[in-house]
């Protein structure tokens, strides 16, 4: 087994695409081992890690939470609304702080942009980024991709549209980036509102029209609308926006063939994406949660296979 | 680099045979007893006997499982490369059984130490034994010794012992190489 070429993961932008194999070949072993009467293996006995929330989540920090314990590291948690960053210490000092606990490895989760990467570069640790802002959300791009891969064998040559909130996400555009590593063909669907300027210079299609984007691909990634980024009315109403890009049973049905649905969660239901739609067998959402911690555990063993004594 | 021959392929399958004999002596029909390969190397030889029980032994049910080691090895982080794994393939319970783990060179114990941890991720077991082709003498770091050995080799640290098997593109043979 070869390494990682990063020592962090900061974003996807960093990674080759052998870089991504060998975390998906990792993760095979970890999701045989999450099956087994005892889900637990003993390698990471000696590393601490600290996940740092600078901003809410539940799926992300219960998921690298689990993946760690899985891996029997050290865990120690941190939420944003209940620390001293409320009474005005700086990221760094906070991170500084942490580490001086001897803390190995960080998971961090941030509504600043590149807040990951400037604290990669100011402080010793292993960074694994949970989320900066509307920047990348790495290893839910890598799961994203694992449960493609999963369900056809591949990711190459697979068409996959991203759905809703382009502008917002992060998840949309570090799956951008994970998807065409791996050779698939992509394209991202929603109101010309929600779609960044020069997104096409990424090398994606942009279509407005849902049905025209479903038809064309074999995966529908959902995004959901982000109502807590939104600082101006995007849409006219919600009511609109699941007229027009909502999926739901006869819209799917009135396709010529059966598509894959995804979802990051956590989910709207009846707005992107229609209640029996997501409890329907076309729908792998609760795959990719499974797939999660699988991904998250080869992402952090990998990493930490490179932290020295 | 020199090498010298230790086993050839005849003596390998004498081996082999005393071995299964050896197994059948003690575990009858193989109703409560399963095989475990330690991966990698243990895969060939674990075959390799459940294969001979069944054609010349009429055993008819031989459970062979393959158990990874990887995640359980108390070296991780301290070798130059990374540690690879392997898959694991057990299938069944072990609760209640008896365990054969089988695996080709037996030299400091700490990968059977591995393997004991791993193992109880597949339940509680009845009793564990250990089958090893090859079991080097004096050069145990944990307190492991086999059940079963074809061949006790002494060999000095510089020394390595190496096992071929037709499997894995060579011919059987055990070598001691001397680099």
């Amino acid at each position: 087994m070869s390494e990682l070429s990063v020592n962090h993961l900061l974003g996807i932008k960093d990674l080759n695409s052998q870089d991504i194999q060998l975390i998906f070949e990792t993760a095979d072993h970890f999701k045989e081992v999450i099956n087994r009467p005892i889900k637990k293996v003993p390698s990471l006995r000696d590393i601490t890690i600290a996940n740092l929330f600078f901003e809410n989540s539940t799926r992300t920090k219960l998921s690298f939470e689990l993946a760690e314990k899985r891996l029997s590291a050290d865990v120690i948690n941190f939420s944003a609304s209940q620390s001293s960053v409320k009474k005005g210490e700086t990221l760094i000092d906070t991170v500084n702080n942490i580490l001086s606990m001897k803390v190995d490895m960080v998971v961090m989760r941030h509504p600043n942009p590149g807040a990951s990467v400037f604290l990669s570069q100011h402080v010793n640790a292993s960074i694994i980024n949970a989320g900066d802002g509307a920047h990348e959300h790495p290893t839910q791009a890598l799961l994203d991709s694992y449960s493609i891969r999963e369900r056809f064998d591949t990711v190459k040559g697979k068409n996959v549209v991203i759905v809703g909130d382009i502008l917002h996400s992060r998840v949309a555009l570090s799956n951008i980036f994970a998807l065409q590593l791996q050779g698939a063909n992509v394209m991202v669907c929603g109101p010309r509102t929600l779609l960044p300027k020069y997104i096409d210079k990424l090398g994606v299609k942009v279509e407005t029209n849902l049905k025209k984007a479903l038809q064309w691909c074999d995966v529908a990634n959902m995004l959901r609308v982000q109502n807590e980024r939104m600082d101006m009315t995007y849409f006219p109403s919600t009511r609109e926006y699941t007229q027009q890009y909502g999926v739901n049973s006869a819209l799917l049905n009135s396709l010529d063939k059966e598509i894959v649905i995804m979802h990051p969660g956590p989910i709207n239901r009846g707005v992107e994406i229609t209640s029996d739609v997501a409890d329907s067998k076309q729908a792998i959402i609760l795959d990719q949660v499974q797939n999660g911690v699988a991904i998250r555990m080869a992402v952090i063993y990998l990493l930490a296979s490179k932290i020295k004594h | 680099m020199s090498q010298k021959l230790l086993l050839n392929a005849k003596e390998i399958n004498i081996i082999l045979h005393r071995l299964a004999c050896q197994l059948i002596e003690k575990h009858n029909d193989f109703s409560d007893t399963v095989l475990i390969g330690i991966q990698p190397r243990g895969k060939f030889l674990a075959n390799r006997l459940a294969q001979l029980l069944k054609s010349d032994y009429h055993i008819e049910h031989v459970k062979l499982g393959l158990l990874d080691i990887t995640f359980f090895r108390d070296d991780f982080r301290r070798g130059e490369k990374p540690l690879e794994a392997n898959t694991t393939e057990i299938n069944f319970l072990v609760e209640d059984k008896n365990i054969v783990f089988i695996d080709d060179v037996l030299y400091t114990g700490r990968s059977i130490r591995a393997a004991l941890t791993a193992i109880q991720s597949f339940g509680r077991p009845n009793e564990i034994e250990l089958l090893t082709l090859i079991d080097r003498r004096f050069s145990r770091h944990l307190p492991i010794q086999p059940d079963y050995r074809g061949r006790q080799v002494d060999a000095i640290n510089e020394e390595k012992v190496k096992v071929n098997w037709v499997e894995h593109g060579g011919e059987d043979a055990v070598y001691l190489v001397n680099s």
